[in-house]
């Protein structure tokens, strides 16, 4: 049992990528070593960093066991082309070396072949090789004139199993037993035992090898200097990731700069010191806002104690942050008006005319679904007409990320009402399953339209999303009207709404188009199954059954996203019941009756009355009676979307067909009496299934 | 004015000149050919046809060069204290690029006074592409305690064409080092000459009427149909040029064709200062700029300079 320890030595490797290669070096190598039957314990992925990506390999057997094994080969005397196949396949030279052995179709050849295990050290070296010629990046290079791939130039291979040096070669890179240190502290080579001996030997070369072990580092030091200062840090899990794969010896510096700033929105300042500068932000505890201070992480143990490096990067933030108080100023002078306007001169997609003909669009369904979400309808029109206009601000332009919240601070400034400032920012959401949802009726109306025109919109243009393709995030928009309606208990006509959403394009642009748009019709029918599936995936997340979604589904003119939800929420319930479990048992029993003899007969029952002068069981008579009862009660209670009163009605017919089955034989001889009896379990069939498809249900 | 000449100590520290002769001595020293800008407006020292198409073809090619660029939609009447849209970059360009390039790199920023012992020299990822030119490579922005000082990149393509053998380039960003190294704040308050008091020269000495000159032309005076028909003319010129230098089994005229690029190209970007390009036509232009630069990358590897020696 030995320790096997690999470091590929490389220049500096994007922060990003560095976690995710020792995950596939792990899966590669363990691949080879399965594969060759090599056994070996616990491997540690956790020892990376900007210039090197180690993997260990704790217990890893000394040998690949010996196999031997059989193999079956032709029959005695079979031609010599398939003997000399044979041998060949088997690796034998004469067929000498086979036994024969016979069954009941006769004699055979069996070759046996033994295969000696290999050593460890060859079935590592070469998994490696094979694991650095292989390694797909997602971008990689060539450097000099060699012909390697690698994501930037590799320099050397630390291979050790059990402290000696495994041997391989790739492309004139030979393994050994060396690493180097810091770049600039201890530049100079280590020999290297052991893991325990890497880790410690670096350790003293200034690189801390295991990732989180720098992140803490990172933060300790950032929360010990916030702490200083009365401070606290702005914690941001991505950037200290980041930050974490650029340094090797993570040294937290603070810097400060000028007040004045602080007059700019905090999300700017945070964003442009992350985004450029890799720094992370601080703020005052007591009041929350963001104070005129910063964190680099430098890599470096300064000789003058970081006062260059510290002056250096206040130089940097300096003109970075007038950068953004530049464009925040630039922008206040700008109405939002004026930047709408500009939105006339983007393309939004060729098919679909330009953001101001969307920003028209959207501004006109606002409008229109406003009272169903209880919004005023020229306010959500006015934060329509609005929302976009600040992806032509400057900040935008610098800052993607902040968009929305721009306009949101601009609508502010400029005096619009606190609704349509905060639709500004909240009509993207949810951007995600995990993202807040809007909540203001205004921002509500502004989400739903906006998701809803782009969604036809690209129906409309037939251009939808495909298999892993979504390049208009189709789906997390769909999934967003989903989220928003259901979670703020909306009701929405979705199919009228496409509808207008659908004229409101063709009046934009059929006239002059050159290309044939979808059918309407057929467009919105595939639109709403789209939201039908994103729905689902909606209600599997959350543990709904699927079954009964599908039970539900079924049922024709379902375009209410919320009136679903409950009556497959009301269907969950009853069928929990006594009643609900035995209703469905007879209900299931009725319809596979009817199944079985329409198929007989060759015809439905469905349009068949049953008459009542033919009931002739006391049975009979009261299920006609409680059918009736209960679909005018049933009727009654959908009409009202009371799906638990139409439920409770439906429980009503429970005793009945119980009953109904234990006394009455469908199939009678006679066959006015059967065909009176099949009328009535067609009924059982049509009235139920106004509430579901219990043929859709399981268990 | 003293009576004696002699060439004295660089001083990089407080001289943008001095900037420039060090690296170039930095250069010289390791081997590199040190050229002199080409005359023609470029958007950047890559468009040097030392790097463009020397980095094509297997023969080794150590150069190194400062370069003016014209960036005419970068500027800014002289009124920013950081962006112009005439500026200096230094470049380096090694073939094949040698296993310690880095390490000689981090030299030359010692010889220039940066050292590593108190400065946060890091090297943060940059995937560089220039669609005009065909070309991407991987490397670096290398940074100096928080700013970008330099690009570094490994050629991977170029004009299409995989780069074999790959060379190294290093792009030093001038101005904005040089205020770094000068603890100014505004390149027009850089210390051109090094010179103290009535003898100093600075940078905005020299530039600022440049800059706002540049500016009103690029921005409100180039006459934009005048401009397209330049284009139409580069465009025409250079593969008439292609067309008459192609012999059977090699190319005779690929350097001229490639001065029609670079002219090509440095219209579409007045062009495009001016405002007249719409996003959709924007990368028509950029493709016509490709297609130029790809015929005359093909055609400069039947040349001698782009071949194996023989």
């Amino acid at each position: 049992m030995s320790e096997f320890l690999l470091e590929l030595f490389s220049e500096e490797i994007p922060a990003g990528l560095q976690g995710w290669a020792v995950k596939e070096l792990e899966k590669l190598i363990c691949k080879s070593l399965k594969e060759a039957g090599l056994k070996h314990g616990e491997v540690l992925t956790d020892y990376y960093g900007p210039r090197r990506l180690a993997l260990v390999i704790r217990d890893v057997a000394d040998k690949s066991p010996d196999i031997s094994e059989e193999r079956k080969g032709p029959r005695v005397g079979a031609p010599e082309k398939a003997l000399a196949g044979f041998l060949r396949s088997a690796g034998l030279e004469s067929i000498d070396q086979c036994e024969i052995q016979s069954n009941k179709k006769g004699e055979f050849y069996v070759a046996k072949i033994e295969k000696p295990g290999r050593a460890a050290a060859d079935i590592l070296g070469e998994a490696v090789r094979e694991a650095v010629l292989h390694f797909t990046w997602p971008k990689s290079m060539r450097w000099g004139a060699g012909r390697l791939r690698w994501v930037r130039p590799l320099h050397s291979i630390l291979c050790l199993l059990d402290g000696k040096v495994v041997p391989l070669e790739v492309e004139g890179i030979k393994s050994g037993k060396q690493t180097f240190g810091h770049r600039f502290m201890a530049p100079d080579a280590l020999t290297i035992k052991d893991f325990a001996d890497y880790e410690k030997k670096l350790a003293t070369a200034f690189v801390l090898t295991h990732a989180k072990a720098r992140q803490k580092a990172i933060l300790e030091q950032a929360q010990k200097l916030a702490a200083k200062e009365g401070l606290e840090l702005v914690e941001d899990e991505a950037l200290l990731a980041e930050a974490a794969g650029l340094v090797e010896w993570p040294v937290v510096l603070m810097g400060k700069f000028d007040k004045s700033f602080l007059e700019v929105p905090p999300e700017v300042l945070t964003t442009s010191m992350k985004k450029h500068q890799k720094c992370f932000s601080l703020k005052d505890p007591k009041t929350g806002k963001l104070a005129n201070r910063f964190l680099a992480v430098a890599n470096l143990v300064a000789e003058d104690k970081g006062k260059a490096i510290i002056n250096g990067n206040e130089r940097v933030i300096r003109a970075r942050l007038s950068d953004a108080a530049f464009f925040w100023e630039q922008d206040l002078k700008v109405p939002l008006e004026e930047m709408a306007g500009k939105l006339d001169n983007i393309i939004f997609h060729a098919k679909l005319g330009s953001q101001g003909e969307r920003v028209e669009r959207v501004a006109a369904l606002a409008k229109e679904l406003a009272p169903i979400v209880g919004a005023a309808p020229e306010e959500a029109e006015r934060a329509a007409k609005l929302c976009k206009a600040d992806l032509v601000s400057e900040m935008v332009g610098e800052f993607a990320n902040l968009q929305g919240l721009m306009g949101r601070y601009y609508a502010q400034k400029q005096g619009e009402s606190e609704t349509v400032a905060a639709a500004c920012e909240e009509h993207y959401r949810p951007q995600g399953p995990s993202d807040a949802i809007p909540t203001e009726p205004v921002s509500i109306a502004v989400a739903l339209a906006d998701k809803l025109d782009i969604l036809t919109s690209f129906w409309h243009i037939e251009e939808k999303p495909t298999g892993s393709k979504d390049p208009f995030a189709l789906r997390r928009a769909a999934l967003g009207v989903v989220r928003a309606v259901l979670e703020n208990g909306v009701g929405l006509p979705l199919s009228k709404l496409i509808e207008t959403a659908q004229v409101n394009i063709i009046e934009q642009h059929d006239s002059f188009i050159t290309w044939t748009p979808a059918d309407p019709d057929q467009a919105k029918e595939d639109l709403l199954a789209f939201f039908a599936d994103r729905l689902k995936v909606y209600l599997k997340d959350k543990g709904a059954r699927h079954d009964l979604i599908d039970a539900v589904f079924s049922l024709d003119g379902q375009d209410d996203l919320l009136m679903i939800v409950r009556r497959v929420e009301a269907l969950g319930v009853f069928l929990e019941t006594d009643d609900g479990a035995n209703l469905l048992a007879g209900i299931r029993r009725a319809v596979n009756i009817l199944r079985i003899e329409e198929k007989k007969d060759k015809r439905s029952f469905v349009d068949v009355q049953p008459e009542e002068k033919r009931l002739q069981q006391k049975e009979e008579k009261q299920l006609f009676a409680a059918i009736a009862k209960m679909d005018k009660a049933t009727g009654k209670a959908l009409a009202k979307e009371d799906f638990a009163a139409a439920m409770k009605a439906l429980a009503a017919l429970r005793r009945p067909v119980d009953d109904f089955f234990d006394k009455v034989t469908v199939n009678d001889k006679d066959e006015k009496l059967r065909t009176n009896r099949l009328a009535l379990l067609a009924q059982i069939r049509s009235a139920t299934t106004k509430i579901a498809d219990f043929s859709k249900i399981e268990g | 004015m003293s009576k004696s000449h002699k060439p004295g100590q660089l001083n990089p520290q407080n001289s943008f000149q001095d900037l420039i002769l060090t690296l170039q001595q930095f250069w010289a020293a390791y081997g590199c050919v040190i050229l002199q800008p080409y005359d023609m407006e470029v958007g950047a020292g890559t468009f040097h046809p030392a790097t463009t198409l020397r980095s094509l073809g297997p023969r080794p090619w150590n150069a190194a060069y400062v370069q003016p660029c014209r960036r005419p939609t970068d500027g800014r009447y002289g009124e920013n204290p950081n962006r112009l849209q005439h500026y200096y970059q230094f470049q380096a360009i090694l073939k094949p690029s040698p296993p310690d390039i880095q390490q000689l790199y981090l030299d030359s920023l010692a010889a220039i006074g940066i050292d590593a012992k108190n400065h946060d020299i890091r090297f943060v990822e940059d995937d560089w592409e220039s669609p005009t030119l065909g070309a991407w490579g991987l490397g670096w922005e290398v940074w100096c305690d928080g700013m970008e000082v330099s690009q570094f990149t490994y050629f991977q393509q170029v004009g299409g064409f995989d780069c074999a053998p790959v060379s190294g380039e290093l792009t030093y960003g001038l101005e904005r080092l040089a205020c770094y190294i000068q603890g100014v704040d505004n390149i027009m308050e850089l210390n051109f000459n090094g010179g103290e008091g009535e003898r100093k020269v600075t940078y905005g000495d020299i530039f600022l009427q440049n800059e706002q000159e540049f500016s009103r032309y690029n921005f409100e005076i180039a006459d934009t149909d005048r401009l397209l028909q330049h284009f139409r003319d580069a465009e025409a010129e250079c593969q008439l040029i292609l067309e008459r230098g192609k012999k059977a089994d090699h190319h005779e005229s690929v350097l001229p064709a490639y001065d029609q690029c670079i002219k090509a190209s440095h219209v579409f970007n007045l062009l495009d200062a001016r405002g007249v390009i719409s996003v959709t036509e924007r990368q028509s232009y950029i493709l016509r700029v490709r297609d130029l630069t790809k015929a005359v990358c093909t055609a400069w590897l039947e040349t001698a300079g782009g071949r194996a020696n023989v």
